[in-house]
């Protein structure tokens, strides 16, 4: 290996396509636009201008087919939690889940209705919570590079069966 | 008009259908009998004095109070040209409630009680399209109702909470 690696010129990098994969996936999260509630409006400020999403190359696609990252902001209710795991089961793999705020955590404040679904968890997946009734920018970004960080632990080559298991493939 | 004014004319053309008027309050209302509400609503719609152009909301309220169980529908009306408003109130037992639909008065009333109808379950005879309006068509039960006992899951989705929850709602 050493002596080809040598014969390189010096713009040629090497790595692991692992490594490369994920680099390029958790360098462009394009999350869906889900917002159901007042959360929605913190995710608004998150994309905006101070706290920038952009920057990490994260863009708000309108369909879930385009999306790589579903960021769950918002109370959601039964009629609702149907839709959501539609939504989910239309993005492509592989796929992320934020749940954004108390009410999507648990339930929230308005857990005890009887409308409201008891946490996102109950229908789909969730990666990353992130607490907080709504969650600062700040915190939502947390939660975003919580994701990225998931992100470059995955193995594409060699899957891992822990999580094969867990996503139910 | 005066609200007084108002019950006064009511008592006269609706004799014993008619009563527990409270003129003090922030919103005058009056009890109405349940077989007579169409044609009271009627004629206050249609009588140029009081000319109620407006059912502005139509709700209900249950009531558990011992010796005291009802299902209370509740009718507000307001007139533009007037500018004087008045509550109807219309008492119903909490076992099967029935009452004649106002959809024929004021077009506004299918939604309305097409709500209360989700919420309460009372069954408005003669509505054009009585169907559930918020909740699912596949619900079970009328959430607003005191007797309402949440489903152990809807649609296979568990409706248990967190446990700590659970022992503080108990």
């Amino acid at each position: 290996m050493q002596p080809l690696l040598n014969s390189l010129p010096e713009t040629v990098f090497t790595t692991k396509v692992d490594e490369l994969l994920n680099w390029g996936r958790a360098s462009s999260q394009w999350y869906m636009l889900f917002g159901l509630a007042c959360c929605a409006i913190e995710l608004m400020q998150t994309g905006g201008p101070r706290a920038d999403l952009d920057r990490f190359g994260c863009v708000p696609r309108a369909t879930p087919r385009q999306s790589d990252l579903m960021i769950v902001a918002g109370t959601l209710t039964y009629k609702m939690a149907k839709r959501t795991k539609l939504l989910y089961d239309q993005m492509p793999d592989p796929k992320y889940v934020i749940s954004m705020g108390s009410c999507s955590n648990c339930g929230g404040l308005f857990q005890v209705a009887y409308s409201v679904c008891k946490g996102v968890d109950k229908i789909i997946p969730v990666d990353v919570y992130v607490p907080g009734c709504p969650p600062r920018p700040e915190a939502l970004t947390e939660g975003l590079l919580r994701i990225q960080d998931k992100m470059m632990r995955e193995r594409w080559l060699v899957k891992d069966p822990a999580r094969e298991e867990r996503a139910g493939t | 008009m005066q609200v007084q004014e108002i019950y006064n004319k009511l008592e006269k053309q609706f004799p014993g259908k008619v009563g527990l008027f409270r003129g003090d309050i922030f919103d005058p209302c009056l009890n109405v009998d349940a077989g007579a509400i169409v044609e009271v609503c009627r004629y206050l719609r249609d009588d140029p004095e009081t000319s109620f152009e407006v059912l502005s909301d139509l709700t209900a309220v249950d009531w558990t109070k011992k010796d005291d169980e009802k299902i209370q529908v509740v009718y507000h009306l307001f007139s533009y040209g007037k500018r004087h408003q008045i509550v109807l109130k219309v008492d119903l037992p909490r076992e099967a409630p029935r009452i004649a639909t106002v959809e024929g008065v004021w077009k506004a009333a299918n939604w309305f009680e097409r709500e209360v109808f989700d919420l309460f379950g009372v069954d408005f005879v003669g509505h054009s399209d009585l169907r559930r309006i918020m909740l699912p068509e596949d619900w079970i039960g009328h959430p607003l109702r005191k007797d309402y006992v949440e489903q152990e899951e809807y649609d296979g989705i568990s409706t248990q909470r967190a446990p700590l929850v659970e022992k503080l709602l108990k």
